[in-house]
This record gives C-alpha cells, sequence and structure tokens, in this order.
C-alpha cells in the first residue's frame, strides 16, 4: 500500500494537535458535504452528518489501525452515518444514464466522427482559462447523479485510488470505472460547452 | 501447444474509443483491445483531441484546492476538538 498522505497529520492529531485536526477538516470538508448531500434531504442534515462523521472521526481515531488510508476510514464513516440518516438506499448504476457519452448524431453510419469535438484542450494549459474553467467544473461536478459524483469526488478531487475509491464505496471496480467514465464525459461535455459548442 | 485463436481483428472506431477512454486511462484495458484502441488513435484525426479533453478534465478537477475554512468554521473545528479531548480525559478518570 503506497504511504497514507495523511499519516503525519493523523499522528498529531492523538498528540492532541488542534490545529491538525482543523487541517485535516480544510482538506476533506468540502469533498464530505458534497458526498452526504447525496444521501440526506437538505443541506442542513448533510451538514450535521458530516459533524456527526467528524466526532466519529476523533473517537475512533486512537484505534484506528492504518490498515487502510486515513482518507479511505473517514470517507467509511461518512457514507456509513449518511446512508443510517439518509433516506436513499445504495443502488447499483442506474439503467435509465446507460446511453452513449457521446450523442450518436455525431457519428456517422461506420462510427466515425461526423461533427468532430471541437479543440480545446490545449487551452486548458492557460492559467487564466484554467482558473475560470475551475469555478465551472466544481458546479458541474455538483450537478452529476449521486454515484457519477461520488466517484469523481474521491477519485478525482481527492485523489484516491480505484482500490480506496471501491472500499469506501462498496462498489466493484468495473462500476467504479463506469461510473467515472460518465462523469468525466459529462464533465468534458459541459466544459466543452464553454469553449464552444460542447456536443 | 498453444491453441491458436482466429478471433477475427476488427478496428475500433470513433463512437467504440470514446466508450473505452476511461478504461484506457485506468489502464484497464486487456492488451489486444488497448493495441486496438492505440491503432486507432494513432490514424484518427479526431479521437486524440477527444482523449486530451477527458485528461484535460482529470486534470481540471484534480487542481480544485479544497477550500480554506472561514475562521468561524476553523474555531467550530478546534472545539469540537477540545470537547472530544475533554471527554477522553473524563473517560480516562
Amino acid at each position: 500500500m503506497p504511504e497514507d498522505p495523511d499519516s503525519a497529520l493523523v499522528s498529531r492529531v492523538r498528540a492532541g494537535d488542534e490545529g491538525a485536526f482543523a487541517e485535516l477538516a480544510a482538506k476533506y470538508q468540502g469533498a464530505m458535504l458534497s458526498i452526504a448531500r447525496g444521501y440526506v434531504p437538505s443541506g442542513a442534515v448533510a451538514e450535521e452528518v458530516v459533524q456527526e462523521a467528524w466526532i466519529g472521526v476523533l473517537r475512533g481515531i486512537g484505534r484506528f489501525e492504518r490498515r487502510s488510508s486515513f482518507r479511505t476510514w473517514l470517507f467509511r464513516i461518512l457514507v456509513n452515518r449518511a446512508i443510517s440518516a439518509g433516506v436513499r438506499e445504495r443502488r447499483s448504476v442506474p439503467v435509465d444514464d446507460m446511453g452513449p457519452v457521446v450523442d450518436a448524431s455525431c457519428f456517422d453510419a461506420g462510427g466515425t466522427w461526423q461533427v468532430p469535438p471541437e479543440a480545446w484542450a490545449d487551452r486548458v494549459d492557460d492559467q487564466v482559462i484554467a482558473a475560470k474553467i475551475s469555478a465551472r467544473i466544481l458546479a458541474a461536478i455538483d450537478e452529476l447523479p449521486l454515484q457519477q459524483r461520488e466517484v469523481v469526488t474521491l477519485r478525482d478531487v481527492q485523489g484516491l485510488s480505484s482500490a480506496e475509491v471501491c472500499a469506501v464505496l462498496d462498489i466493484s471496480n468495473a462500476n467504479q470505472r463506469v461510473l467515472l467514465h460518465r462523469g468525466r464525459s459529462k464533465l468534458r461535455q459541459v466544459i466543452g460547452s464553454e469553449f464552444g459548442r460542447g456536443q | 501447444m498453444s491453441r491458436l485463436r482466429f478471433r477475427p481483428r476488427r478496428d475500433v472506431v470513433c463512437r467504440e474509443a470514446v466508450e473505452l477512454v476511461t478504461d484506457y486511462l485506468e489502464d484497464a484495458l486487456p492488451q489486444a483491445r488497448r493495441r486496438r484502441f492505440e491503432a486507432h488513435l494513432s490514424q484518427c484525426p479526431d479521437c486524440p483531441e477527444y482523449l486530451a479533453q477527458m485528461r484535460a478534465i482529470v486534470a481540471l478537477a484534480g487542481s480544485i484546492t479544497p477550500d480554506d475554512l472561514t475562521p468561524h468554521m476553523r474555531q467550530e473545528f478546534i472545539n469540537v476538538y477540545r470537547r472530544w479531548r475533554d471527554e477522553e480525559a473524563r473517560d480516562l478518570l
């Protein structure tokens, strides 16, 4: 297992360093809220769930054995709290969202682009553009369906490995990849439409 | 002797390539499929841009930095921490 990026912070929290706890909070609070919101009816309840999860983390941190990464353990606690507080049950990938990620009309009968993607990938390197797009992408992630939002948030925003994401969300690797694919593809569409016609 | 397999080799078309991008980036394509995907990329005028866009999305999402806590929220977390410390201390008595 690669080294836990939060290892030092965890040790400091255990040793009584309240600043280290605030650092962990700053690092994960946003993603935790975003995930909790998928399970419970309101933002206020989500905040309660996240707060409870943090208290659970503190109460358990002395017994945390580092067999998983801290963040896997943290998000696992959160998801469990959210499920018990929430109205929604875990589902497999919704079947109503299994269409192609690019509209069929973009391809000819042989499957070749007839409306090819407008080029913008290299423009993202521009700092000013990237700064503008960053704000848009956060909003776009928030608009993704629950499971896609979870996977994209954990994987691409928080940088968890695929194994960690599977452990947190209790899904298979194949399922994780489908959700990641659909989520990222939608983000590509949204960001593409910021640059041009999008498709 | 290993068994020869005569699976007909079929080229990947763009419509399929866009569905394979994430498995490709995740290194989850079986070798033969990966080779066909890469062969398609090397001769397609448009799919490399599509792949670059998906990579750009991953990079953009990864560049989102967590919002710093407001001073008020930071204090709330410190308070939660202190209450927990007190609770621990009481449990030890």
